[in-house]
């Protein structure tokens, strides 16, 4: 029992690292119905910014709380611009063309920005350091989780709350809403959507770069391929969870962890993968929208 | 009885013919002594005068017998040597070094006057990796009569080759072919390596962790790939076959960001060391979580951690860890010299397996010395029973021709620094 309990937590914190990127993901594919495949990179950016400007504030000798804080906020607006720009040059042009062209054309971003980062910083892993606190009264489970897991966990129920409230309940959230809707008809009724998607796109990167700092935190190691694979992972989660329900990206991540620790711990972690896929194809079938996903009426 | 005057041509002199001089001073026991004593020095330098003359004689005889043996070696038959391996073809880089590394050991070799006063000559053919033209390379060579060879270079085309060499007494030596039967099939005892064969570092590790760490039960976990999970196997085969057990053998998910299920699983499985086959990325993170979890066991990895990078990422996590990589060569001077060497004469960096074909050369024409004649079966043994400084260290050849002395070491990493375990 206390194995499986171990097993447990390491999935929820598993899980709680994919939602932290799916929520990202969750929220673009919502609004406009684009995969962004570039999120993974933006984490991946955010990270790395927060390294940056982590390393020359603790060079100037600052208290560790003023650079987390600091370096946080500057990966956040670094990224966030990012995010505006990328969907200003690579989505917004093809907006109404076909899905695919915008699909292909976030893949194209994607490999850019890996390659932009590849040559413009190092393809060398870089260490990570943490800067985040260490819980002292954890230390006595620290067989089954810690401060940092702990962090992540916090974290993301809170952005996860806050996204939600932002969606349901602000003037900001409502114009999402009407512009997931139908964007020709909330064009119509006065929302101006072209600063409805940048403002999703400025959120979700802000999300990723959330997301890049604390994980990079927690892994200890940054390179600029750490966005593919993380993306890849968030967005079967999200997927799983019902793809556009914020809720539905949180629960499809844990059921992810979940399923990868529990396969790891009781069978073998050299089906890790497989399992992530078997859980994603049951799910799918038996609910093709994703577990909180709702179902679109065709109008015909 | 008092000190007699200092210089003893003088006292001889003076005794001799009974100086009256002395006869105040000395009684005439005393004078009787010295005079004996005079005497003494006396026939003593007389011996020392003739031994001088015989010296000179010597050192006569020797100079005419060198003059006379330099001259002998001018019309004396050269020593050939073949250097086979890919010297065209896309292989060409990890075959030319070796026959740059052959000309500058036989130069030095040359210039300090050959071997027993036999100039050493190299025969140099390509086999571009290709085993039927590596055949056809061996019987080249053996009809030029060559005493041995160096080669060849990738381990297809040296087990084609090897059979017709050991068929005519040909000592082989290869800087670069690492297959494991080559050696530990006993087929070839004509056949040695500068390289460890491929499983070197799988059975160093296993002794390692067996003998010195004493560990009883491990679990080895790879990272899916070719290089890690070809390492653990082999871990995991030589540690069951030495009575270890293997609580855990799983592959994990290379660049996931999390592996505390796996880790726990480990902790579950209660063993007293995990052996990592893959890379420094995930040992990095590997070695974290675990140590994070409280977790204090022996963590045993391969060259693919055997990297600076590792310790800058895992940084304190790292202290402590062990891994297994080629041995340090790059403070010994002839390594040094050899690659000075080799940018003096060819203006570039060496290639690949340019130090293990600078050793194998110099531990051949050592051996060949070392025998006094190009008998097979004396090279042989001097190869298997001789140690020689090369470039490689200080080297000699086990029973089945697999190098002693050079290969992989065990390195711990040791205040932020991997440090050769001796």
């Amino acid at each position: 029992m206390e194995y499986f309990l171990k097993l447990f937590l390491s999935g929820t914190a598993k899980g709680s690292i994919y939602a932290l990127i799916a929520l990202g993901y969750t929220m673009v594919y919502g609004i406009i119905q684009l995969i962004n495949f570039a999120h993974g990179e933006i984490y991946m950016i955010g990270g790395f910014t927060a390294l940056i400007f982590g390393g020359f504030f603790f060079s100037k000798g600052m208290p560790v709380g003023f650079v987390l804080l600091f370096s946080v906020l500057l990966s956040i607006i670094y990224a966030a611009a990012f995010g505006y720009t990328i969907e200003k040059i690579a989505y917004r042009p093809l907006r109404g063309k076909p899905r695919l062209s915008a699909l292909i054309s976030a893949i194209g971003v994607s490999m850019v920005l890996q390659n932009f980062v590849l040559l413009a910083q190092t393809e060398k892993f870089l260490p990570f350091p943490s800067y985040l606190p260490e819980f002292k009264w954890l230390q006595p489970y620290k067989e089954y989780i810690n401060s940092t897991q702990l962090i992540i966990l916090g974290v993301t129920a809170v952005i996860m709350v806050l996204l939600t409230f932002l969606i349901k309940f602000t003037r900001m959230g409502k114009a999402m809403r009407a512009t997931a809707q139908d964007m020709h008809m909330a064009q119509l009724v006065g929302v101006d959507i072209n600063q409805v998607i940048s403002m999703t796109f400025i959120i979700g990167s802000a999300l990723a770069a959330i997301g890049g700092v604390l994980i990079c935190s927690y892994m200890g190691q940054i390179n600029y391929y750490i966005g593919f694979i993380a993306g890849i992972k968030a967005f079967v989660a999200a997927v799983l969870g019902g793809i556009g329900s914020i809720p539905g990206a949180v629960l499809g991540s844990f059921v992810l962890g979940w399923t990868e620790s529990l396969g790891t711990g009781y069978i073998s972690s050299d089906y890790e993968d497989a399992f992530a896929f078997i859980i994603l194809i049951v799910i799918l079938l038996i609910k093709p929208e994703g577990i909180l996903g709702r179902t679109r009426r065709q109008k015909v | 009885m008092r000190q007699p005057p200092v210089f003893d041509e003088i006292i001889y002199e003076a005794m001799r013919t009974l100086d009256m001089k002395y006869q105040d001073i000395y009684s005439s026991q005393e004078l009787a002594s010295f005079i004996i004593y005079a005497h003494i020095l006396h026939m003593r330098k007389e011996e020392y005068k003739m031994k001088r003359r015989n010296m000179v004689l010597a050192v006569f005889a020797m100079v005419s017998l060198l003059v006379l043996s330099g001259t002998q070696s001018v019309f004396a038959a050269p020593i050939k040597i073949g250097v086979a391996g890919a010297h065209t073809g896309d292989l060409a880089s990890y075959g030319l070094p070796t026959v740059n590394a052959a000309k500058l050991v036989v130069k030095d070799f040359n210039d300090k006057g050959g071997i027993n006063g036999q100039k050493v000559e190299l025969v140099i053919e390509d086999d571009q990796c290709k085993p039927e033209l590596a055949t056809n390379v061996a019987a080249k060579l053996v009809s030029s009569k060559v005493v041995a060879v160096i080669g060849h270079i990738c381990s297809g085309a040296t087990k084609a080759a090897l059979g017709i060499y050991k068929d005519s007494k040909i000592v082989t030596i290869s800087p670069s072919a690492t297959n494991p039967p080559l050696t530990q099939s006993g087929e070839y005892p004509n056949f040695f390596r500068t390289i460890a064969s491929d499983d070197a570092q799988a059975k160093l590790a296993t002794n390692f962790l067996i003998k010195t760490l004493k560990l009883k039960k491990i679990a080895v976990l790879h990272d899916k790939g070719d290089y890690g999970k070809g390492f653990a196997e082999l871990v995991k085969q030589y540690a069951e076959e030495d009575g270890i057990q293997v609580a855990l053998f799983e592959g994990i998910s290379p660049g996931a960001p999390d592996y505390s299920a796996v880790i726990n699983k480990i902790s579950n499985a209660k063993v007293d060391g995990v052996v990592w086959g893959g890379y420094h990325p995930e040992a990095s993170k590997l070695v974290q979580q675990m140590k994070d979890k409280g977790m204090n066991i022996s963590f045993i990895s391969d060259d693919g951690i055997k990297d600076d990078t590792f310790i800058e990422v895992a940084g304190k996590y790292s202290e402590g860890v062990y891994a297994t990589g080629p041995t340090d060569t790059s403070t010994n001077p002839l390594a040094i010299k050899a690659i000075a060497d080799h940018k003096k004469e060819f203006g570039a960096e060496p290639g690949a397996f340019f130090l293990n074909a600078y050793g194998a050369t110099q531990a051949l024409l050592n051996a060949i010395a070392k025998a006094g004649s190009t008998d097979y079966n004396k090279i042989v043994a001097a190869l298997q029973s001789e140690y020689v400084d090369t470039a490689l260290g200080n080297i000699s050849f086990d029973k089945r021709g697999d190098i002693i002395g050079f290969g992989f070491s065990v390195f711990q990493v040791q205040n932020g620094k991997y440090v050769e375990l001796k």
